[in-house]
């Protein structure tokens, strides 16, 4: 079976790689959120170039590699004489990246909400931005917030590709600890059991509140 | 930069060479895991005691890990205990066993969305379960099964670059040989790999939206 020696010789490592992978995703979730909520008030916003805008990023993010993202920070930049952190090039690309897919979990919950509760509002002399804020907001984020737990649990796991740029998080440490004891179906798998103790309890709870919303409708 | 030294003719061709390997890792896996989550989404939607309940906790275990992970560990862990197996191989197996699962629950709920009358109706025909389930749950399914499929397969394009840690001379990793001939390259090469990525992924997802507007 595991040999578990291997994780309390290196418990500092692991927990290293650990801290780094959750504050790579919890600092690329914040990034994305206001990045994705933003492209998503573009691409739904009465105005032909901010939709064109806001369109033109989803599709072109979402349809090229999230590595490719990651190295054009890291590999990209230096070119042109700015260089960043491993950890930083590669949350940069992560927030980039999931901002694409918050922006659309963002749309669909704006238009899943029905069109006459924008017209109602409109008709007793709110704004626009009032309109969004007051009515439409409110209701669009019941709707939101399972798909974006599933967009965290991915967070999580893409945050593994900075263990390509050496960003020193659970990916990195693992192979490191690897090449270091030549242990590596062990090392492998104890990394494995750390990335599931982030995203196991969040992918039962998305499953929980899309059972307990659905029942709400 | 340099875009021109960047796309000399040989830099172009050895590009579209990774492309072709990329193209056909991603399509082999496609197909191979399409045909496991078929068994196992069905297996699922059947409800067997202790088969459905060990599958569920199996693609729950594997949906949860890093792709990243699981293509390490078909190249590097498993070579320990005994099963070796070249790039190419191994690249495949760990696709499919990622995409298996993420199938398998595309299969499974294409399988729970189809009218539970449908299946009254066909029992009391005098269909049995089997045949219930091949000649009417499955092809209304499939055909509901295949836009989720198509951004699946995206997706798996997209992650055949995450081979380039184990050097499967793929797109993304014949990218970096030209990078790795002058840094002036590096912007370009990957601008041009990100617009041969966009090209297919997004004619792909054209038709993934087509699919879903006829179907709906």
């Amino acid at each position: 079976m595991i040999d578990m020696s291997i994780l309390f010789d290196h418990w500092d490592l692991f927990l290293q790689g650990f801290g780094n992978t959750l504050k790579a995703s919890l600092l690329a979730l914040v990034g994305s959120f206001v990045l994705g909520t933003i492209i998503a008030i573009f691409r739904i916003a009465p105005m032909r170039p901010l939709n064109w805008l806001g369109t033109a990023y989803v599709e072109f993010i979402r349809n090229i590699p999230l590595l490719l993202i990651v190295f054009l920070f890291f590999l990209g930049l230096p070119a042109v004489g700015v260089r960043l952190e491993p950890f930083v090039a590669g949350t940069l690309g992560l927030t980039v990246y999931t901002a694409a897919f918050i922006a659309e979990t963002i749309r669909a919950g704006i238009q899943a909400v029905p069109i006459g509760q924008t017209e109602a509002a409109r008709s007793s002399g709110l704004t626009y931005i009032e309109t969004m804020r007051y009515i439409i907001l409110p209701q669009a984020i019941k709707v939101v917030i399972p798909p974006m737990g599933n967009q965290f649990i991915n967070l999580v796991k893409n945050s593994s590709v900075l263990g390509v740029i050496a960003g020193l998080d659970l990916m990195y440490f693992g192979d490191l600890i690897s090449a270091d004891t030549f242990v590596t179906f062990d090392v492998y798998i104890i990394v494995g059991i750390f990335y599931l103790i982030l995203t196991l309890p969040l992918s039962l709870l998305v499953g929980y509140l899309e059972r307990y919303l659905a029942k709400g409708r | 930069m340099d875009f021109i030294g960047a796309y000399a003719p040989s830099h172009l061709t050895f590009l579209l060479e990774g492309f072709w390997v990329t193209l056909q890792v991603a399509f082999l896996s496609i197909v191979l895991s399409f045909a496991i989550a078929i068994i196992v989404g069905t297996l699922r939607y059947g409800q067997i005691p202790v088969i459905s309940q060990l599958l569920a906790v199996v693609v729950e275990l594997i949906r949860n890990l890093p792709l990243l992970l699981i293509i390490f560990f078909t190249y590097f862990a498993l070579p320990e205990i005994g099963i070796k197996m070249d790039k190419f191989n191994a690249a495949i197996l760990a696709l499919v066993i990622f995409e298996s699962a993420m199938l398998s629950e595309i299969v499974r709920s294409g399988l729970k969305s189809v009218e539970k009358g449908q299946i009254e109706a066909a029992r009391s025909s005098g269909l049995n379960y089997v045949q219930t389930l091949w000649h009417v749950v499955l092809p209304q399914a499939l055909r509901r099964m295949v836009p989720p499929i198509v951004s699946q397969f995206i997706s798996l394009l997209k992650d055949t670059s995450l081979a380039v840690v184990i050097a499967l001379p793929e797109l993304m990793n014949h990218a970096q040989i030209i990078n790795g001939r002058n840094v002036n390259f590096v912007i370009p090469t990957f601008l041009l790999v990100a617009v041969m990525y966009f090209i297919v992924n997004y004619a792909l997802s054209v038709v993934s939206k087509r699919l879903e507007n006829r179907h709906a």
